[in-house]
Formats: C-alpha cells, sequence, structure tokens
C-alpha cells in the first residue's frame, strides 16, 4: 500500500511535511512508526546456520532434473549390482538359434539376437560391465587429477612446470586413440583393464582443471591469513585450499563418468573394447551391426539403455555445476 | 499521526518551474526463489534543472537500486512494481525499451561505480568515446573524431588527442573516472546519475573529479543525481539529500539542514557516527550506544585524563623499531628484462606498547607493504625490523611461529579473510590448533570466549561466512587474530569496507579491546578521518617515504608537509560541523 502520509517526525521542527511545500523539496522526515530503526549489524539468529555443501543441497533439492537423474543412476546402480534381480534367465544359457533375430514377446520384451538370445537379459547383464568402466575410471581420473593438479598448483615452480609438460604430452593424444594402441597389446581385456588405460590419457583434463581452482584458491585472502596465523603450508593446502578448489572438479566428474562409459563402448564396438566374453552395451552394439536391417531391436536396446545412462550422468552434472557455481549461489 | 491523502498528488513546482525528475511513490522489488523481494519501497524525490541532489544509505538501503530503476537498468530479476518516475512530465515506467533507448544517454546519462570494470578492455578508448557519441547524435568521421577529443579534454584529459588509441589498462584509475564522466556528460544530458563515482579513488582525485564535475555541470546547467555513502561529500557537493534505510526514504530535504541538525533518528546515528577532521580520538568507555562515543562534549575533563593515564603507561623503549627498511619488487616488462620499483624506501618508525601507530597513503604509497613486511609475509630488500628487541628478519621454524603468536593480521577485505568452507566457531580454534594450545574442549571454550569478546552470539559459531554481514566478518577475523593471545594487531584497512554505522562499532570495539588487553595496533588506511578517531601517531606515506611523522594531533592541527596539507584539504566536507 503505497502511503502519501506525510507524518509528523520526532522533534519536529514544523518543516517536515511536503504538502505545505509547494516545491516539494521541503524538510521531510518519516515517522519512526513507519521506518523503525534496528541496531546495527545484529546477527540474525532466527535463520538455520548453512555451509556451502548445505546451500548447495538445498539449491539441487528444488530441481525436478536432480530428482530424475538421481532416481535413474540409483536404478542403474541397483542393476548393475544384481542384474539377476530383474532377469531370471541368465542371458547365455539357453540361447536357441531356432530363435534367431526374433521379435518381441511377453516373456522376451526386447527380442532375440542372431544368436538367439535373449536381447532383455542381455541389456540387464551388460549394465555392469559398462558402468564398471565408467565408475572406476572416472575414480581413477579424479584422485590421480586432483593429487597432481592441487601439488602443481600450489607448490608452482619447477614441478609445476614438469608436471604441467607431462601432462600436455597426454592431453595431446586423444583417449579413445591412444586406448586403442595400449589396448592391442595387453593380454587380457578386463572391465578394470579397460578404465586403467583409459584413465592414462584422461586424467590431465582433471589435473589442469584442479590446478586453475587450487591457483586462484591459494592467492585468496584466507590463505594468507592461515600464513600469518602460523598454519604450516602443506596443512594450508589440505584444509583451506583444496575444499574451495574441488567444486569444479566435482562437476566435471560426474559429466565425464557419462563420457567414460561411451569411449568403452565406442572401444567395444571397434572389437579393441571388453573382450567379446563378457556382456556389455558396446559389445552387443558392435555385433548388432550386421542386423541392423532385419532385426534393428538388437541395435535398439543396448544403445537406448547407453544413451540413458549417460543422459542421466551429464543431467547430474548439469545440476551440481548449477549449484556449486558460486555465482549462481549468490544470496543477499 | 498517519492520514491517507485521497486527492490526486498536487502539482508540485518552484520558482514557476516543473521539476525536471520527480519520483512519486517508487517500488522495486527483485524476484528470487523465495517471492518478490522488495528492495525500494515508496520512495519520492524532486529534483529541478540544474540541481544536485544526493540520495546517502548504508549499502542494502536500496540506493543504487533507486537509481538504476530510473533508466531502466535494474540487475537481474529487479523490476518496478509501483510508482511513477515522471521525467519531465514523462512516466519513464511505462516507456518501451526502445523509447527508453533515446532517453538513456541523450536525456539522461550514467556515470557507474567502478572504473576498473566499466570500460571494454579489449577496445581502445577512443572506440568506446566514439561508441557513446555515434548512439546518440548524427556526427560521423572527422566531426566525431573531434567530438570525441572535445568530450575527453572537457572531462579534464589534456593529452586527449594522443591518447585515444590508448586502451583502459594503460590508463589509472582516475583516468578512466574521467572517462566514464565524460562518456556520461558526451551527448549533454539534462540529468546525470552518478553512482559513488569517486569512492575507488584517493582523496586528492576524488577532489579533482568532483571539482571538475561541479564545473561541466554548472556550465551546461546539467542536474547530478549523487549516490554515496560519505555524508561529508554530500554536504560540500550536493544542495539536496535524501537519506535511505531499508528501501524507504527517514529524511529528505536540503542537505546542509538535514545533516546540521537531523531529525530522524537513523540520519541522527549515521551524521554522529561520520568520522570527520573536528572528530577526537575514540576513548575506551563502555557505552550502550555506539553512536555517543563519537560526541565529544561533555567528556573532555575524561578524555584528558585517560590520555594522561595512556602517556604515563607508555614505556620508553618501542616495542616494534623498524629501521631504513626498503622493499624493493623486479617487474617484469619484457621477455626476460626487468624494471625495479622500490615500494618501500628506506623508512624508520617505532610503535610503544599499548599504543595505536597509523600508516596513512593514498593507493601505491607502499603503506601495505610494510604491513607485510612487518608480518614477515615479504622479505626486506634492506633495513632491520625489531620486535620487542629481537631481529625479526630472517626467523625460522619455532621463533617464527612465537614471532606469529605475538603479532597477528586483520585484513581488509572481511569477504575474502575468512574461509567459505569453514564456519565461525572451526575458523577462531584454527590458531589454537596451529600452534597446539589446549584440548578440543579447552579450544571450544576459547572460541566463545572470543566471541563474547568481539559481542557476538555464540550461537554465530555454527554460521558460515556467506550467512554474516561485512561487519560481523571483520569481528569473527579480529576474534581469529586474539585467539592466541597477541601483542600487536597489524590492521590493515581493516575498516575500509564497512559502512560508516558498521566502521564505527568495530572501532569502539577495537579500542575497548585495546585497553582491556593493553594491545598495540598498527593502523594501515587511506582514511585520515579514521585516523583522527584511533590512532595516537600518525605516519603519513608518500611513494614509498614517509613524509610526516608526529602525533595524531600535530599532524591534524598543525600539518607541516605540503603533501599532508593536501590530503586533509582534499576530505570532503571536512570542515562542516556536523549536528551531533
Amino acid at each position: 500500500m503505497p502511503s502519501n502520509a506525510h507524518p509528523t517526525g520526532p522533534g519536529s521542527t514544523g518543516s517536515d511535511s511536503r504538502g505545505q511545500d509547494s516545491s516539494g523539496q521541503g524538510h521531510f522526515v518519516a515517522a519512526i512508526e513507519d521506518t523503525p530503526v534496528a541496531p546495527v549489524d545484529r546477527l540474525d539468529e532466527t535463520q538455520k546456520a548453512r555451509s556451502t555443501w548445505a546451500d548447495a543441497w538445498e539449491s539441487m533439492r528444488r530441481r525436478p532434473t536432480f530428482w530424475v537423474s538421481s532416481v535413474l543412476i540409483l536404478l542403474i546402480m541397483i542393476v548393475a549390482l544384481f542384474p539377476s534381480w530383474f532377469a531370471s534367465v541368465p542371458p547365455n544359457s539357453n540361447c536357441l538359434l531356432a530363435n534367431s533375430n526374433g521379435v518381441p514377446s511377453a516373456d522376451h520384451p526386447f527380442g532375440f539376437t542372431r544368436l538367439g538370445c535373449d536381447v532383455y537379459a542381455r541389456v540387464i547383464f551388460g549394465t555392469q560391465a559398462s558402468v564398471t568402466v565408467g565408475v572406476l575410471a572416472t575414480f581413477l581420473v579424479t584422485v590421480v587429477g586432483i593429487i597432481v593438479g592441487a601439488l602443481a598448483g600450489y607448490y608452482g615452480g619447477f614441478l609445476d612446470a614438469i608436471v604441467s609438460r607431462v601432462g600436455d604430452i597426454f592431453f595431446a593424444v586423444p583417449t579413445v586413440l591412444g586406448a586403442i594402441v595400449l589396448l592391442s597389446v595387453v593380454p587380457e581385456r578386463t572391465p578394470v583393464v579397460i578404465a586403467l588405460v583409459m584413465s592414462i590419457f584422461a586424467w590431465p583434463q582433471i589435473a589442469r582443471i584442479m590446478r586453475g581452482a587450487v591457483l586462484t584458491a591459494r592467492n585468496s585472502d584466507y590463505v594468507t591469513a592461515s600464513v600469518a596465523l602460523g598454519v604450516s603450508k602443506f596443512k594450508i593446502l589440505l584444509r583451506h585450499v583444496l575444499p574451495n578448489a574441488i567444486a569444479p572438479v566435482i562437476v566435471i566428474a560426474t559429466v565425464s563418468l557419462g563420457t567414460f562409459i561411451v569411449a568403452e563402448a565406442t572401444l567395444s564396438f571397434l572389437g579393441i573394447g571388453l573382450g567379446s566374453d563378457i556382456m556389455s552395451w558396446g559389445n552387443d552394439i558392435g555385433q548388432a551391426q550386421t542386423t541392423i536391417r532385419t532385426a534393428p531391436q538388437v541395435l535398439l536396446y543396448p544403445a537406448g539403455a547407453l544413451s540413458i545412462t549417460v543422459l542421466a550422468f551429464l543431467m547430474l552434472g548439469d545440476v551440481v555445476r548449477d549449484a556449486l557455481d558460486p555465482q549462481a549461489r549468490a544470496r543477499r | 499521526m498517519i492520514q491517507l491523502v485521497t486527492q490526486s498528488v498536487p502539482t508540485i513546482r518552484r520558482d514557476g518551474k516543473d521539476p525536471l525528475l520527480q519520483i512519486r511513490d517508487l517500488e522495486v522489488g527483485f524476484k528470487t526463489q523465495y517471492g518478490v523481494v522488495p528492495a525500494v519501497r515508496g520512495v519520492s524525490l524532486t529534483l529541478y534543472a540544474g540541481q544536485t541532489l544526493a540520495i546517502v544509505g548504508e549499502s542494502g538501503s536500496g540506493k543504487t537500486t533507486t537509481a538504476q530503476a530510473i533508466i531502466n537498468l535494474l540487475a537481474g530479476t529487479g523490476q518496478v512494481t509501483g510508482g511513477q518516475i515522471l521525467f519531465e512530465g514523462r512516466d519513464l515506467t511505462t516507456l518501451s525499451a526502445q523509447d527508453m533507448q533515446g532517453v538513456r544517454g541523450s536525456l539522461i546519462g550514467y556515470v557507474p561505480q567502478d572504473p576498473m570494470s566499466n570500460l571494454n578492455p579489449v577496445w581502445n578508448i577512443g572506440f568506446q568515446v566514439e561508441e557513446a557519441i555515434k548512439a546518440n547524435s548524427d556526427l560521423r568521421g572527422k566531426d566525431l573524431r573531434a567530438r570525441t577529443i572535445a568530450v575527453l579534454k572537457e572531462a579534464g584529459l589534456s593529452d586527449a588527442q594522443d591518447r585515444l588509441k590508448q586502451y583502459p589498462h594503460q590508463f589509472s584509475g582516475g583516468m578512466r573516472q574521467r572517462v566514464l564522466i565524460g562518456i556520461g556528460l558526451s551527448s549533454r544530458p539534462k540529468l546525470l546519475i552518478a553512482d559513488e563515482p569517486t569512492s575507488a579513488l584517493d582523496v586528492t582525485v576524488q577532489r579533482q573529479i568532483l571539482d571538475h564535475l561541479g564545473t561541466l555541470t554548472r556550465d551546461y546547467g546539467t542536474s547530478v543525481l549523487f549516490i554515496t555513502h560519505d555524508l561529508g561529500l554530500a554536504a560540500e557537493r550536493a544542495e539536496q539529500l535524501v537519506v535511505m534505510y531499508k528501501g524507504k526514504i527517514v529524511e529528505s530535504g536540503p542537505s546542509k539542514e538535514i545533516l546540521a541538525n537531523p531529525q530522524h533518528p537513523y540520519t541522527q546515528r549515521l551524521v554522529a557516527a561520520a568520522p570527520s577532521l573536528a572528530s577526537k580520538r575514540i576513548q575506551a568507555k563502555k557505552h550502550d550506544e555506539a553512536a555517543n562515543i563519537y560526541s565529544a562534549g561533555g567528556t573532555d575533563t575524561a578524555l584528558i585524563d585517560r590520555a594522561a593515564i595512556r602517556e604515563e603507561l607508555a614505556p620508553t623503549r618501542d616495542l616494534i623499531t623498524v629501521e631504513g627498511i626498503s622493499k624493493m619488487y623486479r617487474i617484469r616488462t619484457q621477455g626476460l628484462k626487468y624494471t625495479e620499483l622500490l615500494a618501500v624506501n628506506d623508512i624508520s618508525f617505532g610503535i610503544k606498547k599499548g599504543t595505536t601507530s597509523a600508516i596513512v597513503g593514498e593507493s601505491g604509497s607502499g603503506k601495505s607493504t610494510v604491513a607485510k613486511l612487518i608480518l614477515q609475509l615479504e622479505t626486506l630488500t634492506s633495513g632491520r625490523i625489531e620486535f620487542d628487541g629481537s631481529d625479526v628478519a630472517g626467523l625460522r621454524g619455532k621463533d617464527l611461529l612465537n614471532f606469529r603468536r605475538r603479532v597477528q593480521p586483520v585484513f581488509q577485505d572481511p569477504y575474502g579473510s575468512l574461509d567459505p568452507q569453514y564456519n565461525v566457531g572451526n575458523t577462531i580454534a584454527e590458531p589454537l590448533l596451529a600452534h597446539k594450545i589446549g584440548t578440543k574442549k579447552e579450544r571450544q571454550a576459547r572460541v566463545l570466549e572470543l566471541l563474547d569478546q568481539v559481542s557476538m552470539p555464540a550461537a554465530t559459531q555454527f554460521r558460515y561466512p556467506s550467512e554474516l554481514s561485512g561487519g560481523q566478518r571483520q569481528r569473527i577475523a579480529i576474534a581469529r587474530a586474539l585467539a592466541l593471545k597477541p601483542d600487536v594487531l597489524v590492521l590493515d584497512e581493516a575498516v575500509s569496507a564497512l559502512d560508516v554505522l558498521v566502521q564505527g562499532q568495530i572501532l569502539n570495539l577495537l579500542t575497548e579491546l585495546q585497553t582491556e588487553l593493553q594491545l598495540t595496533y598498527l593502523f594501515i588506511t587511506h582514511d585520515l578521518a579514521v585516523v583522527r578517531l584511533v590512532a595516537d601517531n600518525v605516519c603519513v606515506m608518500q611513494k614509498g617515504r614517509i613524509v610526516e611523522a608526529a602525533s595524531t594531533d600535530d599532524v591534524f592541527d598543525n600539518p607541516q608537509q605540503s603533501y599532508t596539507q593536501e590530503l586533509l584539504a582534499a576530505i570532503p566536507g571536512g570542515d562542516f560541523v556536523f549536528g551531533r
């Protein structure tokens, strides 16, 4: 309610009202009831205390995208850990050539492959290998990247020069190309090996991001304050620099989980990824090439599972980035 | 007392002239995830042609939002939710985006706050001024170039012709602000809105720029709307004053009248807290109301007594002795070439225990470098610093740790010096942890004791810095510095970023702590008025050298050096007597 009131101020000198003053510039004093004066700079104790992480959670909680992607990822994880809960038919035990490229039916909702295996069972059981590669590679890359990037950024100088150049050399080799070369010489191609090989070529990305974030945090005033308080250099790295530099890495790690799953599929499709005895989406997509016209379901279902998984991680990464971005978080 | 005026708003005229700008019951809100938050609540003001009006208020009072609403430049989700903004009788709130463009620049000029970020670093100065002129006139080619040079010359850049091709980074802060003022005035607007146009600048530069702005607006009859937090500036430069608090106008009218005789309790508080050259040193004395501490009248005897006691207590030997220290920085210019910059040039001074010494200087004078040298955050190029009788240069390991325990810093930026990931309790306990003092329980108790010393409730320990205001954060920073019971606090611009009321509170707190804990302060600041309030001795620095060093009263009442005199004269409203 906009009020046009011209109240008289405390101890008024009588020159307070604009109504009497035709120029609109007389001495005006607002009524105290209208503009109560609060104590200077008192802490508002009614609000709940919140850390940056609690704040981030608060902002994520409100996004439907966060819940959709989280539920999807949870489901994918459960499928990866306990495939037999979802598919009663072991995928390879009762493949019948009679069912070759068979169409979907009630018992076999996704149809059959060329060798007469149940596509649904293969998609379910293939989850494990694909997700293992993604999670393991992301974990390795993040750990190595954080350690290397943090040390290089924090201590700088000679160490930084060496580490950064080595990182650049690996950075110059595309992950998939490097993995193709290395995988053609390893004796066995299990999910762990694939994840290791991809990590070798992918850590510099995280290391670079970490280094940049550490450089910013290292030059902040709170680090200088800690030095002056007498905190040791390494403890400052652990206590102040790392926690403040980790946010962008978490964002990239979430997104890259999806890309590692794609990379594994690419390698398997090319026949250089997981061994042909290991069930994975990539292998299935590769084998489905031959029947793409006659039985498209053999291609579509593993490819669909792959897309949904990658999409779920990308969506989560997006939400996490928004929540951790200081600009989006700023409130006052 | 409240009566509703039901008839239409009466026509406002002065000397038979209509107002240039008339704001009626303006309401502005910002949309957030918690709903619309009002930022401006029913603001009305009137400005005539050729007048200067200042809006003052603390941060968050809505003064900038009001100004931005006039030219429809509200940040983010802000929108005008009610009221009228009449400019020459036209309501600006109802104009289309296209019509508004015609008003902006050509009729209403705007000088933004921060000269450092408001010029585009990838375009040269000439281009940016030309762009503004082109947008508001038909001048092209040679005429445009000539006009550009004229605009910059008017703004006080005498060598404008040669500097057109230079980029913003080649200009100093003051120069950039002149360019922005030139752009703002380039099309001879009828109204110029200047949002804290000089608050990022040194006082001497500020004075030049304000003088210049005054001349320009007088010559062309431009009205000026100042947004400022500086009451002295408002007293000196504005005829009309509007005091805002929490989105509302609490008092408005002729500025001298208001400042000499403030009526609203908030204005009274604000005026009382405004540091000026007429203030006296704060004496440690518990007051219920922070503002009272500034009123010198009536406490004269107590003041003299206390000064005498302080002098008596002062030991003859200095706690900190600085002898001929210098600091040279090597700055890489091109490739492997270096130039040398003498940031601190052969300075000496001493600080007695329990006293406050201030180092005053403009930006680039080397005052912060002195603080860093004393704190052992930078190494000396030459000279000697003694603390409590022993040389501190090259302290290592345990000795350095011991020195750090006794000499603690408080930094300028209360937003940067606390780790955002740490809650207040952990922040204050950190020095105790680093020096392995006490058990967890003892540390916890000490944290509560420290919070109490800086007048913060115990519940603050669970808060994170982002939830606290600037003044509250600075209290936490002070509590952290006090955790180890140090002898010396080095305060590097510790109150410069704070609103005047909060600043007053912190200065009071520091004075009380000094008496209570026998602390010695080294106060680094650019603000002479603050020095008058807290310091016993002053060193005035210019270009790495101390040009004058004496007791505070000597420096203020009887400055010997022309540079000191210039600094004192440049303080806006320095000689204005505020109503107390």
